[in-house]
């Protein structure tokens, strides 16, 4: 087990987000998390992140070693977790290399920095020819790529994924997780993707998650669940 | 026009005080989406560091265990102010500002103004009510260029400050630590995704902005050599009107609009009764401020602060 998650709660105030779920990822593995507006998928993110406080009693592990110890950005310079949020949020006033680069920050191998750079150009050759637009004004396929590419350069062992496929056409939306699981492939990456479109989710991951109110109902194989009446029923329309 | 000529050296000579200290408010507010009050104080104890620190440096150097020249005493005292000033900073920022990031704005703006009155009533209490004269340091010379009177004193103060604030827009424009203090301007709730330390670039901008304060107060002292614990406030006001007028995240607006004070300032006591200055002077500021409500330049932000 790579990341192990046990009993995490998390509230916004008086709101219960998360009423103690428990899942885990296994080196190199695709999990999805799907579930409906308000489940609770982004604040699971947000969670392992560090972005959001968890409460007493949750716990998570990243190979064995206790994650809550370290804050939000050592997750991503000392673990490589890293975290593609919700609504992309890029630096609109930094230019595409810079988003790149800041995503860099911490990172101790600086001399490699340069040849990942130009991965990630390989992998979305419509981010080069726009190096030095400034990312507010890209299209939204454009951003997508480029919150992808950020979350690459950041930390690759884990790569959270909130969403990517919102607002993309059919089609940047397939070269979009291509682009993913050529990642995957290649740096053995794992990827913990949380969609509310569900069949794109399932078709896309091994294993998945369904959550629902702040608590995970159900588990297994992404196929099983796809065939699952149940999620048919609630997530696949019909 | 001799005249003329003569008023625009003095517009930059007091444009430069006010750029330099609304750099450091500019900068803080851009990244932490806080005004610090305290800042105009944290010019007046640079300028106190910097007389200590020239008064001992002169004071070693007549011994004649090491005689320095005036120059190389005014360098040393700007570095070593800058350095000292800028603890002062991150002392404000840990102690002041760290532990109220969510309170509610309000009241991280009354803990400036509390450490204002906590610098000012602390430096009374050390030094006394007495009001201390900066040494001199370099011999004050006046050319008379056609009729102009410039001292070496303006041009040193002028040419000073330019130099640093260019550094400070090549620091914010090549680095990575101005790169993440440029991210942070525009969310800064995102940034720790980044690997970024939040905290780390949060002190160096206390950090920064107070050395830049710093350099403010001794290069004031040499002009205006009577300091006094609350020769800040009136700076400190005039330098957050400057960083608002530049506009939000911009370097150059803050620095633009601290010239364009120094100027409206000097043109309009040039015009009207100096009793006059100020009620003009910021009269025509509040109408710029009227028909720029966002400043000269402000830099774009996300609307989402939040997550
Ligand atoms: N910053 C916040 N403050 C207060 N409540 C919040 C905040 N963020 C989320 N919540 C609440 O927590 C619950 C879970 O939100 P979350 O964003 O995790 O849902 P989600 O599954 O990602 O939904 P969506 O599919 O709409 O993105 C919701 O009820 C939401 O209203
Ligand atoms: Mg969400």
């Amino acid at each position: 087990m790579q990341l192990s998650v046990e009993n995490l709660r998390v509230s916004y105030g008086r709101i219960k987000a998360l009423h103690g779920i428990d899942f885990h990822l296994d080196k190199g593995e695709i999990v999805c998390i799907i579930g409906a507006n308000g489940a609770g998928k982004s604040t699971t993110l947000r969670a392992i992140s560090r972005m959001v406080p968890v409460e007493p009693g949750s716990r998570m592990t990243y190979m064995g070693q206790d994650l809550l110890k370290h804050p939000a950005d050592r997750v991503v310079s000392r673990l490589g977790i890293s975290h593609v949020p919700e609504g992309r949020r890029l630096f609109g006033n930094l230019t595409v290399l810079e988003n790149l680069q800041l995503a860099t920050f911490a990172r101790k191998d600086r001399e490699n920095i340069p040849a990942d750079i130009d991965r990630v150009f390989a992998i979305f050759p419509r981010l080069q020819e726009r190096v030095s637009q400034k990312s507010g004004t890209l299209s939204g396929g454009e951003q997508q790529m480029l919150a992808i590419g950020r979350a690459f350069m950041s930390g690759r062992k884990i790569m959270l994924l909130d969403e990517p496929s919102m607002g993309l056409a059919p089609l940047l939306m397939l070269s979009v997780f291509k682009a993913l699981r050529e990642i995957n492939q290649r740096e053995g990456t794992t990827i913990l993707l949380v969609e509310q479109n569900a069949r794109l989710a399932l078709q896309f991951s091994s294993r998945g998650y369904v959550l629902e109110n702040g608590s995970l109902v159900l588990q297994g194989n992404s196929a099983e669940l796809l065939a699952n009446p149940d999620v048919k029923k609630a997530y696949l329309g019909g | 026009m001799v005249f003329f000529l003569q008023n625009i050296i003095n517009a930059l000579q007091w444009g430069s005080f006010y750029a330099m200290i609304a750099l450091g408010y500019s900068m803080v507010y851009s990244i932490l989406m806080l005004f610090n009050f305290a800042h105009g104080d944290i010019f007046m104890v640079g300028a106190y560091i910097g007389f200590g620190v020239a008064t001992g440096l002169v004071t070693l150097s007549a011994t004649g265990f090491i005689a320095l020249p005036g120059w190389v005493i005014l360098v040393l005292t700007i570095l070593l102010s800058m350095f000292l000033t800028s603890f002062v900073g991150m002392i404000v920022e840990r102690v002041g500002y760290r532990p109220l990031r969510d309170a509610p704005r309000a009241s991280a703006a009354i803990t400036g103004l509390m450490i204002g009155i906590i610098l000012e009533t602390g430096n009374l209490a050390l030094m006394g009510a007495r009001r201390v004269s900066f040494p001199p340091l370099i011999e004050s010379v006046t050319y008379n260029i056609g009729g102009v009177f410039v001292t070496n004193k303006k041009i040193l103060i002028v040419v000073v400050s330019l130099a640093f604030m260019l550094a400070l827009h090549l620091f914010v424009q090549r680095t990575r630590y101005g790169m993440a203090m440029r991210a942070m301007a525009f969310d800064f709730v995102v940034v720790p995704l980044m690997g970024v330390p939040v905290n780390t670039i949060a002190r160096l901008t206390f950090a920064i902005g107070s050395a830049l304060a710093a350099v403010a107060g001794i290069l004031f002292g040499l002009a205006y050599p009577v300091l006094d614990p609350y020769m800040g406030i009136v700076f400190g006001w005039k330098a957050f009107v400057a960083a608002i007028l530049g506009g939000r995240g911009s370097i150059m607006g803050a620095t633009l609009a601290g010239f364009l004070l120094g100027f409206i300032e000097i043109f309009v006591a040039m015009i009207f009764p100096s009793t006059l200055r100020d009620l003009i002077a910021y009269s025509i500021i509040l109408l710029i401020l009227v028909f720029r409500p966002h400043g000269f330049f402000g830099e774009p932000y996300s609307a989402r602060l939040r997550l």
